[in-house]
């Protein structure tokens, strides 16, 4: 049998009410907190035990609706699933309970999702096929072509990665993990015919996977295991092998890794970027920055580039090996 | 007896190109320690998670054909550069957990005499030195305490995500959200450990050419974090993080609307200093942003 302890914790919890307060504020709250509770039970007992006022979403109760997720220190949980201990564990006994994103906070810990919802339908995530209304047989899906969906099917549209996403922080138009997983999801089901619309939106400059950091924090954070990155990088692999990558800075920052190996094993990096940004414009963008990396002795010349070696055997496998062409 | 630990260094290209003081810094520092390190000089670049947008099986295959030389040699491999870290580990780990995948690759392999059994650990210098080597060794070999610094982590995504894929190669497991092998570092080596926001969050090294904008308000925020936590200096395990946010400070600068210079060392630098390697050994003045304290 387990035994039920309890500790104290104190909880700095976010309050904002949009339609009655200018800037929101953190309210202190100590709590005793048993080793069977999880987030869910507190933001419960704050609005049954503490005030009545105290706002949130939560629905199934079982991490399948996506509805309760929030921020505790930082770290995006699902509420029902996130069991305090790990938390204390993690954290010690000063927890902050704040919404997924605080800019779009309209009450505690309720969010307007409503750029989640935008992004999610600029993929076109659903079936799209000239379905014949009176069918004949079944359209059968076998195990293996289910299998290529990958996990991203299960994605519960929580929004806990794209609230998560660095480079969906710092960039409006950026589409956002949850909604490139969704659209990989749809890519990769043998039923569809729009992969190539969908190829174009998710290949835009600005808005497109190329924008990504490749932080990995959209893995980190999923409960459900759909782990976004790899899906985005599916969406990568999928505009070369389509033949829809526009040549740009973005795809020729990519196809350039595979020059460089093939010429030196190694990289080279001031021709990485040369190539990918061409002369004129790396010596506008990074001219400054470059001359300040060689008057620190940070550039090497092309006549004493590194070469990896055994460099045949590298250039043997770039030619088997190569799967497709730019 | 002290046991000798011995390493296949995998140096990755960055230190032997833009970050040359990382390379001599690793060197002396595993010279101070009796860490045998062999250079792996057939490898290749790991395709800094980019080459497997382009082409995911080659870059499978070339990260494939550098463990095999670690594996010749018999022996763990240690990366000196977050990215690397993943993409060999991560190669490690897809190769090791999927016999069809594995047998595609080594049919490749095959063709120039090779084969990936799966035999050799990777792990990275900074896991080297706190797992193996030991921090409590490493404390007592400490002969200038950075005890007047305060020191700024700053983590780098690659070491610390996904954490699966790190709890494999890293004995202590560390959690993303809150970290803790550099800030022990820190400690072990008698300086003071500063908190602040940014420190297990992403530079934008890998969007810097296609999304300049993301790129300069990552690093932006990160310097500016590190800065208003009262840092004297900030300290990195990844030569890529260590790149962007000691050479990028003038971008990143404007995207926040402030100076947001500082020194940034490599953890390599900074274990260097503690055990009294000489600033030339260590290569600090092939820093953009001055280290203007030794
Ligand atoms: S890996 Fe890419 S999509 Fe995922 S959170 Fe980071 S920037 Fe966003
Ligand atoms: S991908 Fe995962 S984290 Fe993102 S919305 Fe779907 S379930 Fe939530
Ligand atoms: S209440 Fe449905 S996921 Fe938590």
């Amino acid at each position: 049998m387990t035994t039920i302890t309890t500790q104290t914790i104190t909880f700095n919890v976010f309050r904002f009410n949009s339609e009655t307060d200018y800037l929101p504020y953190y309210k202190t709250i100590e709590m005793e907190v048993t080793s069977e509770e999880v987030v869910l039970d507190i933001l419960n007992r704050i609005k049954w035990d503490v005030d009545g006022s105290f706002s949130y979403r939560r629905s199934c109760r079982h991490g399948i609706c996506g509805a309760c997720a929030i921020k505790v220190n930082g770290k995006g949980v699902l509420a029902c699933k996130e069991r305090m201990n790990d938390l204390i564990e993690l954290f010690g006994t000063e927890l902050t309970l704040e919404p997924l994103s605080i800019k779009r906070a309209v009450k505690d810990m309720i969010i307007d999702k409503e750029d989640f919802w935008k992004k999610h339908e600029q993929v076109k995530p659903y079936l799209i096929d000239e379905i014949d209304e009176h069918p004949e047989s079944e359209n059968l899906v076998t195990p293996k072509e289910e299998a290529q969906l990958l996990e991203a099917d299960y994605c519960i549209q929580c929004g806990l990665c794209h609230y998560s996403c660095p480079s969906l922080e710092n960039n409006d138009s950026y589409i956002g993990p949850a909604a490139f997983a969704a659209a990989y999801r749809f890519n990769a089901d043998v039923r569809d015919k729009a992969t190539l619309d969908r190829l174009d939106i998710v290949n835009a400059p600005d808005q497109g996977v190329w924008d990504c950091v490749k932080c990995y924090e959209c893995q980190e954070v999923c409960p459900k295991e759909v782990n976004p990155i790899e899906k985005i990088t599916k969406l990568h692999n999928q505009v070369f092998e389509h033949g829809v990558a526009i040549n740009n800075v973005a795809t020729r920052h990519a196809v350039g890794f595979a020059h460089s190996i093939k010429k030196h094993g190694l990289l080279d990096e001031a021709e990485l970027v040369r190539y990918s940004e061409g002369t004129l414009p790396m010596l506008m963008k990074h001219g400054k920055v470059g001359f300040k990396m060689f008057k620190v002795g940070k550039v090497v010349m092309p006549w004493n580039m590194p070469k990896s070696d055994k460099l045949d055997e590298v250039k043997a496998l770039i030619k088997s090996s190569s799967t497709v062409k730019f | 007896m002290e046991k000798k630990l011995k390493y296949a260094l995998f140096t990755g290209c960055t230190a032997k190109e833009s970050t040359p003081e990382q390379l001599m810094s690793t060197y002396a520092v595993a010279e101070k320690l009796g860490i045998e390190l062999v250079e792996l000089s057939e490898a290749t670049c790991c395709g800094a998670s980019h080459l497997q947008d382009y082409d995911d099986f080659l870059s499978l295959v070339l990260n494939a054909r550098n463990i095999c030389y670690a594996e010749s040699r018999g022996m763990t491999m240690v990366t000196i550069c977050n990215t690397c870290q993943l993409n060999t580990a991560m190669t490690k780990h897809r190769l090791d957990n999927d016999p069809e995948l594995k047998a595609r690759v080594n049919e490749k392999l095959a063709e120039v005499g090779l084969e990936y059994k799966g035999t050799s650990e990777i792990t990275h210098f900074l896991y080297a030195i706190i797992d193996d080597f030991g921090l409590e060794t490493l404390g007592e070999k400490v002969v200038t305490p950075l005890s007047q610094f305060n020191i700024a982590p700053f983590y780098g995504c690659h070491n610390i995500r996904p954490s699966e894929l790190q709890n494999e190669t890293h004995g202590k497991a560390e959690n993303p959200y809150n970290p803790n092998s550099l800030d022990d570092l820190i400690v072990t080596l008698g300086g003071v450990n500063v908190d602040y926001e940014e420190k297990n969050k992403c530079c934008g090294f890998h969007a810097e050419l296609q999304a300049p904008k993301t790129a300069a308000l990552l690093t932006g925020k990160a310097l500016m974090g590190a800065m208003d936590a009262n840092a004297d200096w900030m300290v990195t395990p990844c030569p890529l993080c260590h790149l962007k946010l000691d050479t990028q400070y003038e971008h990143a600068g404007h995207a926040v609307g402030r100076d947001v210079k500082m020194p940034v060392l490599h953890m390599q630098q900074m274990v260097g200093l503690a055990l009294g390697c000489t600033p030339a050994e260590l290569g600090l003045k092939h820093h953009v942003s001055k280290v203007n304290f030794v």
